[in-house]
């Protein structure tokens, strides 16, 4: 592509209705702790965390009650203070039962005596940084869970030129990454100089939708009050603007490979939301207890920006938002693109959690899946360049030989086919089926 | 904690945009031009229209019980083909031939292969092929089609035959000058000569021909508003055009290469309608850009040929019946390549 297409952009994308004027203009508030927290072990991707509690030990909040399964894993924390109730499968967003600890809350909010500022902490040795970043039990935190600590290590042979922050959110509905940026730009500015060290990075950038103006403008004075070298770049509203290698395409120019990694061309991409976590974790040894949260949607009677506890049931945080309208149809985690649909409110907010989405009943309702007209409309809008009206097909006709050569595995379920598919076919749920079996297909081969 | 909750896989929002509406809106940016053939060729057309539409729609229902199917003929497709096909037929014919040729198009062009997304070529063109080929005396006279303020053909003097069929009788006329006497051949140019001339006629559709086909400003209108909604993309169209344009310029003329009139090209025959009304038809044009340039480009060439070098004066609907034959290879040929993927080899 040229011109236009190479600057602040990328080729496909689709313009859903942002609907973020609801939370947007919002403080961030505190949500109360709950009376008890259900803490999963596994709320990154990768090896599950190893409890080492036991029922009844007395905790203070940020105790660590889990260590890394394996290198791609994560410790986690307690997050409030009080006793271990119970360790046992519990529910969990993805819709599985997962062990997970329980803790009562004493309401006493004591925290780790060992936590607090250390003036010294720009001069810690990398290691050390990303062994507090470890120690801190962080993952990425824009939904991906990816742990942090991983992406900052990479091999040897793979030399990192550019750190970006996401800070596009391009998810409609959400707006907590937005708040953020507007209510803790130094966080968020010293966690990226922390993560530009590590990396060794030589640029840095922060990439942001033109239509959060305002964070454009406190990023930017925030760099140049820090005399920090990074660039803010207001990026064109799409979505998904926010994707790993859409955003890198859109302010680098450079094309992630088909089936690579961004650290194959040089470049690691970070939320916002984990930059400002990475400040806590290496300047103050602050371990990620809480996360803000956007609490939005049709089906919310009072929405919110809450900075909540990790494992507060949703239950609980709905609740604090005067409730569910009685016409409240479905509970997303996330946004409504890519989030996942709940069904148990007794599920808890994890590290990953951005937003929960409540739509109302006739929001909800899909519509009748009618013959594919060929329209070429999600063509158009595949930001991945795949033909998705293809994949659908052989998926239906158990094809998968062929949805794996027209390169199903592509896919980045970003939902666009879906969105704009006049004839209402899930195309998402019809290629990440697809992908399952094709994955599958190819362990057995190995 | 009762209350079950809808639960499906992402995305949870949708477009407002749905088949219906896509197809009464093409329905609706139809409608100008059937307002200026009823101005031009009178209140018979009105007629035609209504016949064609309810042929169609009627078609669809009672194939659709037959078949123990649901009846979907309020999704607006049998009403767009029923319209099209009305559109491709002269003013003059029998008020039963669009009722055959709707019934044709529905039961054989589109519920014969399982209805609508599964027809490989416009319903609408596979009908008035069918009309074509069975009452061919019908379809190609347009003595009947005189337009209020012109002509058939834009010629005062030539009162039975279109533009097109003046055109190719004159430049058959030029090209075997040892066929004709000096006077013929005198006559033949003057008559190209005034055909050039009649641009304005065919811009405004004050000329013969098909129901639905003559008013250029009038479909473009449609087109505009359907490219602004994206119900019609330019590729297609664009290039169908350019191309018809370019190859009528360099081999159209009776003089020699570079001498042909592409601005009568352009504008005469069922160029625009089909060029933004049916090689567009989503079900049977390709899905990748590639092929939609490929598809539009040969759309061009064969009409030129055909109306260059075949035995009929005019091949938009031909042309787009056999690209649409091509469409599924299209679509392969021209897959594109996926994000950050390297050139196949
Ligand atoms: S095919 Fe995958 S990457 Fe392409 S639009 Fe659909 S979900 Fe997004
Ligand atoms: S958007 Fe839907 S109807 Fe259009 S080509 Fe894709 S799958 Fe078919």
């Amino acid at each position: 592509m040229v011109g236009f297409m190479s600057s602040k952009s990328f080729p496909g994308g689709i313009h859903p209705p942002g609907n973020k004027k609801t939370t947007e203009s919002l403080p961030i508030e505190k949500c109360p702790a709950p009376p008890s927290v259900v803490i999963p072990l596994q709320q990154h991707i990768g090896a599950p965390s190893k409890p080492i509690v036991a029922t009844g030990d007395a905790l203070r909040i940020g105790d660590s009650i889990s260590e890394s399964g394996g290198f791609v894993s994560v410790p986690s924390h307690a997050t409030v203070s009080g006793t271990v109730s119970a360790i046992e499968v519990r529910p969990h967003p993805l819709g599985v039962k997962v062990l997970s600890v329980v803790i009562e809350n004493d309401g006493q909010e004591k925290w780790r005596d060992d936590i607090g500022f250390d003036e010294n902490y720009r001069e810690l040795g990398k290691k050390e940084m990303i062994n507090r970043i470890h120690a801190a039990g962080l993952a990425g935190m824009g939904g991906a869970t990816f742990p942090t600590h991983v992406k900052l290590s990479p091999p040897a042979d793979k030399k990192i030129d550019t750190l970006i922050l996401n800070g596009a959110e391009c998810e409609p509905y959400l707006t907590s990454d937005h708040r953020l940026m507007l209510e803790e730009p130094e966080k968020i500015v010293r966690g990226m100089e922390i993560l530009f060290k590590i990396l060794g990075a030589k640029s840095g950038a922060i990439g942001i939708e033109g239509n959060k103006p305002d964070a454009i403008k406190v990023m930017r004075q925030k760099i140049a009050e820090l005399g920090l070298p990074f660039k803010i770049h207001a990026l064109h509203v799409k979505y998904p603007q926010g994707a790993e290698k859409q955003l890198i395409k859109a302010i680098t120019n450079r094309r992630v490979p088909a089936g690579g990694l961004p650290m194959d061309i040089g470049c690691v991409v970070h939320n916002v939301g984990t930059a400002a976590a990475v400040y806590d974790a290496v300047a103050c040894k602050r371990p990620l207890v809480e996360r803000v949260v956007t609490i939005t949607g049709a089906g919310v009677k009072t929405p919110k920006n809450l900075l909540i506890p990790i494992g507060t049931p949703f239950s609980h945080v709905f609740n604090h938002c005067g409730g569910l309208t009685d016409d409240a149809g479905k509970i997303i985690m996330g946004g409504p693109m890519m989030g996942l649909a709940q069904s148990d409110l007794a599920a808890p907010v994890i590290k990953g959690t951005s937003g929960l989405l409540v739509l109302n009943e006739k929001q909800s309702r899909r519509k009748q899946e009618q013959p594919c007209i060929s329209c070429a409309h999600c063509v158009d809008a595949c930001p991945m360049a795949l033909l998705p009206k293809m994949l659908s097909q052989f998926v239906k006709h158990e094809r998968f030989a062929s949805a794996e050569s027209y390169n199903i595995l592509d896919c980045i379920e970003c939902g666009s086919c879906a969105f704009v598919c006049p004839a209402n076919i899930n195309l998402v749920h019809w290629i990440k089926y697809g992908k399952l079996k094709v994955m599958q297909k190819r362990k057995k081969a190995n | 904690m009762d209350k079950k909750y809808f639960v499906s896989s992402s995305p949870h929002i949708y477009t407002q945009d749905s088949i219906p509406k896509i197809m009464y809106t093409v329905i609706l940016t139809l409608v100008p031009a059937g307002i200026g053939s009823v101005y031009f060729f009178g209140l018979r057309t009105l007629w035609i229209m209504a016949i064609a539409i309810v042929s169609a729609v009627a078609a669809e229902a009672i194939v659709q019980r037959m078949m123990k199917r649901p009846v979907t003929v309020y999704d607006g497709s049998a009403i767009l083909t029923g319209l099209l096909l009305a559109y491709n037929v002269a003013p003059s014919v029998p008020l039963w031939l669009p009722a055959v040729g709707s019934v044709f198009a529905i039961a054989v062009g589109k519920m014969v292969f399982g209805g609508l997304g599964y027809n490989p070529m416009n319903p609408a063109l596979l009908g008035r092929a069918f009309l074509l080929a069975s009452w061919p005396a019908h379809m190609t006279i347009f003595s009947g089609a005189v337009p209020r303020g012109g002509t058939v053909s834009g010629i005062d003097a030539i009162t039975n035959a279109t533009p097109l069929n003046v055109l190719k009788a004159a430049q058959d006329v030029l090209q075997h000058p040892q066929d004709f006497s000096p006077a013929q051949k005198m006559e033949a140019s003057e008559a190209i000569g005034q055909l050039y001339d009649s641009i304005e006629d065919l811009f405004l559709g004050r000329i013969g021909g098909c129901i639905g086909e003559t008013s250029v400003v009038l479909l473009l209108i449609g087109a505009a508003f359907l490219m602004y909604r994206r119900y019609i993309g330019w590729k297609v169209p664009f290039t169908y055009v350019g191309t018809v344009a370019l190859l009528t310029w360099i081999f159209g003329g009776a003089d020699g290469l570079f001498t042909g009139n592409p601005i009568f090209h352009v504008l005469s025959g069922g160029l625009i309608l089909g060029a933004f009304y049916m090689a567009t038809d989503m079900v049977t044009s390709p899905v990748t850009v590639g092929g939609r340039i490929y598809f539009g480009i040969g759309c061009g060439v064969i009409t030129v040929v055909i109306r260059l070098y075949g035995g009929y004066p005019e091949g938009v609907s031909y042309s787009i019946l056999l690209m649409n034959l091509l469409t599924p290879l299209l679509d392969r040929w021209t897959r594109p390549k996926v994000f950050g993927g390297k050139k196949k080899a």
